[in-house]
């Protein structure tokens, strides 16, 4: 069993090897038969029925990169006539009625969505565990004694898109990115995943956990596919007042630059306590692999990072508590059966719509908000905020990329930090300042522990860089095969 | 005069909110017309769906900074939108979207006249905001049914100081501001519609303290008769609570025109906390110099101008300067019949503050939908001027052009109201009257000079009101002398 990329899957529609109706047929008869439990719902009417509209476009001349390509979508995205979830029992039997600008945006360029995998509940988590739809499964296991037949999660909230490309359900998919919701399940899941600049993707569409910091991008086998599949998604939106009105830019076009001169940022802060030693050295020989390829290394210093984490923890409840409102019972969503009054529906609704990390974070958030607390939280985060960013800027200065580890840890077990959302939280710790500050940044695969787990290596790049990072991706993917590793209950193709 | 007058000092301020007249809505597409059938101009937008966004509309910023610079107010060319927290039905996103800390238009001034003389009412600050849906409560059998129409109307809430000493002050700040805002053309300023809404902050404070006095807002009160009695109520109320010992609980009350009272709503300790921050999907709106420019060069001459060239140009009182320049049409309507007809300006004044608003206030109509165009009206008052009529006759006129059976000559013609300043016919009627009145000649002659009145007056009947009354005085005092 080998990984599947976009890029070949585009060679085979290309030279007519495949046609999208086989491709997409193949990958749903995966789905099938995969117990990863990493989709939420499948459109196998609607994916063939595009399916066989791409075919009949490239026959008719279109040579969209990507057209015929299938691939899976986080349940964050409204699509047109298909339940859209965002993992929540309020939204249960919420069928969308338009489709997110990124998803239109795939489309037009002939990508097929064969379905919406599973996430954290309105992508609040970091392991998967808070889905209404039940946890997803990593197709990864650990070789450890007594733990070959246990569970690990793979990571969230983007989990089921994780698992699903790590499984080879689908060749790529689409995830959200507050904190670290695409990094932190691409480095568990050993994938690819990109996080761009807040602004590249428009959030038309995309639910809404906390919207200053949400991004959508690719999570995908490679760098190559990453580039691919993000030029299908971005460009400037009117419907989103926050999406960013710049040229449109082939992210593949600089993949192959060489790195003679590029200078590699290792942020002391990204290495000291809590990380786990293993991981550190996984870390550090994958930076080393820079210097084969012309990079110099220095250590450079983020001194505002451990704000990062309560600084998040305070903009992004207190913006989720006011983004999840809408969800009232009223016009739309699950609504209590019984109630006695106005008040008691919403309470009811509310209380039984929502999950416990949902309703912990909106309190939180309402908290944070509250009159004759707002100066002492919210106002504080924003400036500690500006302080994180203004830490990029200066290291900026002296490197052109940060590296580090994506996590402190690799994928641990499930129900193993349920309890404890502190230290669920601590996973976040090295991917949440990228987003208080809107840089782009994304995770690639560095290696294995000797349990067998994956490693991500996290990169950062000044904003608006994400061709200089996926083009740093690349040339280490060109020299490592970390990436090519399958996990062992991946689902095998008809190929 | 109310006894509060004598102990109590009242202290009053606004907060209006004014329905923009843009095209759509603030954040999205809808239309705003005002009847639709339910829930017909609520797109995903309006409704909340999961995942949408609010896009600025432009024009709601642009009327709003034309009421800014009407004013004369500091105009924040970096505002910012927030949001403001509370579950209700009829709030589809949670929160509505509105301006807390830099409010688009900051601190400008309206000047009143007064009883007591001219007035300035500082106005805090005016901001934009989305209005709410609308909850219908009937027929839905003992349930609520929600029409989201209205939701995400612009709206520019002007927040007055707590400058007003009385009721009636208010009203005048009130009107001042109604007239305003359908001067530049902003707010069609129907109440009945809901375009123009009022709160009003009303408290009380023993003469010669300088401290507030604890506040009630009141709410709901939809027409300019209502907010003063609303307003009466309200401080005879507070005035009661205090003389008998007891105090004021600040909160929201709510007036009910039809029993007049006003009756709580909710108090401070179940006052929402709203929990206010920037709205993440808006950036702050920036406005250019260039933008402010624009909207400038949009600015009408403004009443307070209007007034004062009135008075200038066209000789006119104080008076009829403020009441014709009241509002927008009706100074149009006056500048333009002044400066096409013949007749002095003051006659313009006088027929339009007579005859026509009274035609116009009997029919309820605005002076827009006049049956009585611009030029007809000019033409009426040049045949006042060119003799043809007669005051009396010319009122008959008016009466038919009201009633539009056609234009001013063919009516003089139809109705034979041609006055007559031939002097030979006029002579010959006078010779009449002074043959036939020999008992009031001798009166006159005797010198009771008032009877020449009488005289004129059998002149004016014998002639079927046709003679010209100037002519037919002149000339019998110069057959009798």
């Amino acid at each position: 069993m080998t990984i599947t990329t976009l890029a070949t899957l585009a060679a085979d529609l290309d030279s007519g090897k495949r046609s999208s109706v086989e491709i997409t047929q193949d990958y749903l008869n995966r789905i099938k038969h995969s117990d990863h439990n990493a989709f939420i719902s499948v459109n196998e009417e609607l994916a063939l029925t595009q399916a066989k509209s791409a075919d009949e476009k490239r026959a008719n001349g279109d040579s969209s990169p990507l057209l015929g390509v299938p691939v899976a979508q986080k349940d964050i995205f409204c699509i047109d006539g298909t339940q859209t979830t965002c993992g929540s029992k309020i939204l249960e039997n919420f069928v969308a009625p338009y489709t997110a600008t990124v998803v239109g945006n795939m489309q037009s360029q002939g990508v097929i969505s064969m379905g919406k995998t599973n996430m954290d509940e309105f992508a609040m988590g970091s392991s998967n565990e808070t889905s209404y739809f039940g946890g997803v499964n990593n197709p990864w296991r650990s070789t450890a004694k007594g733990y070959e037949n246990k569970n690990l999660v793979p990571g969230g909230s983007s989990g089921g898109s994780a698992a699903a490309v790590s499984a080879l359900l689908a060749p790529a998919a689409t995830g959200t990115d507050t904190g670290g919701s695409i990094r932190q399940p691409a480095a568990f899941c050993n994938l690819t995943g990109i996080k761009p600049s807040y602004g590249r993707c428009s959030r038309y569409g995309m639910i809404a956990f906390a919207s200053s910091l949400d991004q959508a991008g690719p999570m995908t086998h490679t760098a190559e596919d990453a580039a691919l599949l993000l030029n299908t998604m971005v460009g400037f939106d009117a419907k989103d007042s926050t999406s960013l009105n710049v040229p449109a830019e082939d992210f593949t076009a600089s993949l192959n630059d060489s790195l003679e001169g590029l200078r590699i940022g290792l942020p002391k802060e990204f290495f000291g306590e809590g990380l786990d030693s293993e991981m550190a050295t996984i870390i550090e020989t994958a930076v080393k692999q820079f210097e084969s390829l012309g990079a110099t290394i220095k250590e450079v210093s983020l001194p505002n990072s451990h704000l990062a984490l309560p600084s998040y923890y305070v903009i992004a409840p207190a913006e989720a508590s006011s983004n999840l409102s809408r969800f009232d019972g009223v016009r739309y969503g699950f609504r209590a059966e019984e109630y006695s009054d106005l008040d008691d529906m919403y309470t009811k609704t509310r209380s039984e719509g929502f999950g416990d990390e949902v309703k912990r974070r909106i309190m939180i958030g309402a908290y944070a908000l509250s009159s004759g607390y707002y100066d002492a939280y919210y106002s504080q985060a924003q400036k500690l905020r500006r302080l994180i960013s203004n830490d990029f800027t200066c290291a900026f200065t002296e490197c052109d990329v940060i590296m580090g580890p994506t996590t402190p840890s690799p994928a641990f077990e499930a129900g193993s930090r349920s309890d404890d959302p502190v230290s669920m939280y601590l996973n976040d710790i090295y991917t949440i300042p990228a987003n208080l500050a809107g840089l782009p940044a994304g995770s690639i695969p560095a290696g294995f522990t000797s349990n067998g787990l994956p490693t991500g290596l996290h990169l950062i790049t000044p904003y608006l860089q994400e061709a200089k990072m996926l083009n740093i991706a690349h040339k280490f993917q060109q020299t490592t095969d970390w990436h090519t590793r399958v996990a062992p209950t991946a689902i095998g193709g008809s190929q | 005069m109310f006894t509060w007058d004598k102990r109590w000092e009242v202290v009053i301020g606004l907060e209006v909110h004014a329905q923009l007249q843009t095209k759509s809505k603030i954040f999205s597409g809808s239309s705003i017309a005002y009847g639709a059938e339910a829930n017909t101009q609520a797109s995903a937008v309006d409704i909340a769906l999961p995942g949408v966004l609010p896009v600025m509309n432009l024009e709601a910023a642009r009327l709003a900074v034309k009421f800014g610079l009407a004013i004369g107010a500091h105009i924040n060319q970096r505002n910012v939108f927030a949001r403001k927290n509370y579950f209700y039905p009829d709030l589809p996103k949670g929160y509505q979207i509105s301006q807390m800390e830099l409010p688009i238009v900051g601190f400008g001034e309206m000047d009143i006249e007064t009883p007591e003389g001219p007035k300035t009412i500082g106005i805090t600050r005016a901001h934009l905001e989305e209005d709410a849906g609308k909850s219908l409560h009937e027929d839905f059998h003992g349930q609520t049914g929600i029409d989201l129409n209205r939701a995400g109307t612009p709206l520019l809430e002007i927040v007055s100081e707590p400058d007003m000493r009385s009721p009636a002050e208010a009203v005048t700040y009130l009107r001042k501001l109604h007239s305003l805002v359908r001067y530049i053309e902003i707010c069609d300023g129907n109440m009945q519609e809901g375009s123009f809404r009022c709160d009003a902050n009303v408290s009380i404070r023993p003469r010669g303290q300088e401290a507030l006095g604890t506040r009630t807002e009141l709410k709901n009160i939809n027409s300019f008769r209502f907010v003063e009695r609303a307003m009466e109520y309200e401080i005879e109320r507070q005035i009661d609570i205090l003389e008998e010992g007891g105090s004021i609980t600040q909160e929201t009350r709510l007036y009910d025109s039809d029993k007049h009272e006003t009756r709580s709503m909710r108090s401070k300790e179940e006052a929402h906390d709203y929990r206010y921050f920037p709205d993440p999907d808006l950036p702050p709106m920036i406005l250019e110099d260039s933008f402010l420019d624009e909207v400038r060069a949009t600015l009408p001459e403004l009443p307070t101008a209007k007034k004062e060239r009135f008075q200038n140009e066209f000789g006119l009182s104080l008076d009829d300067a403020e009441t014709l320049t009241a509002d927008r049409q009706t100074a149009d309507f006056f500048e333009t019949v002044s400066k096409s007809t013949k007749a002095e300006s003051k006659i313009v004044a006088n027929w339009m503050s007579g005859e026509l608003f009274a035609n116009l206030n009997k029919s309820e109509l605005e002076i827009s939908d006049s049956p009585i165009d611009t030029s007809q009206f000019a033409l009426l008052l040049d045949r006042i001027a060119d003799k043809t009529l007669s005051g009396n006759t010319a009122k008959k006129v008016f009466a038919a052009l009201w009633d539009q059976e056609g234009d001013v000559d063919s009516i003089i013609e139809a109705k034979g109201l041609k006055q007559i300043t031939d002097t030979g016919a006029i002579e010959a009627v006078v010779d009449d009257v002074i043959a036939a009145c020999p008992e009031q000649v001798q009166q006159f002659k005797d010198g009771n000079e008032k009877v020449i009145g009488f005289l004129v007056g059998q002149v004016m009947k014998q002639s079927r009101g046709k003679a010209n009354p100037q002519m037919a005085n002149e000339m019998l005092l110069a057959k009798l002398v």
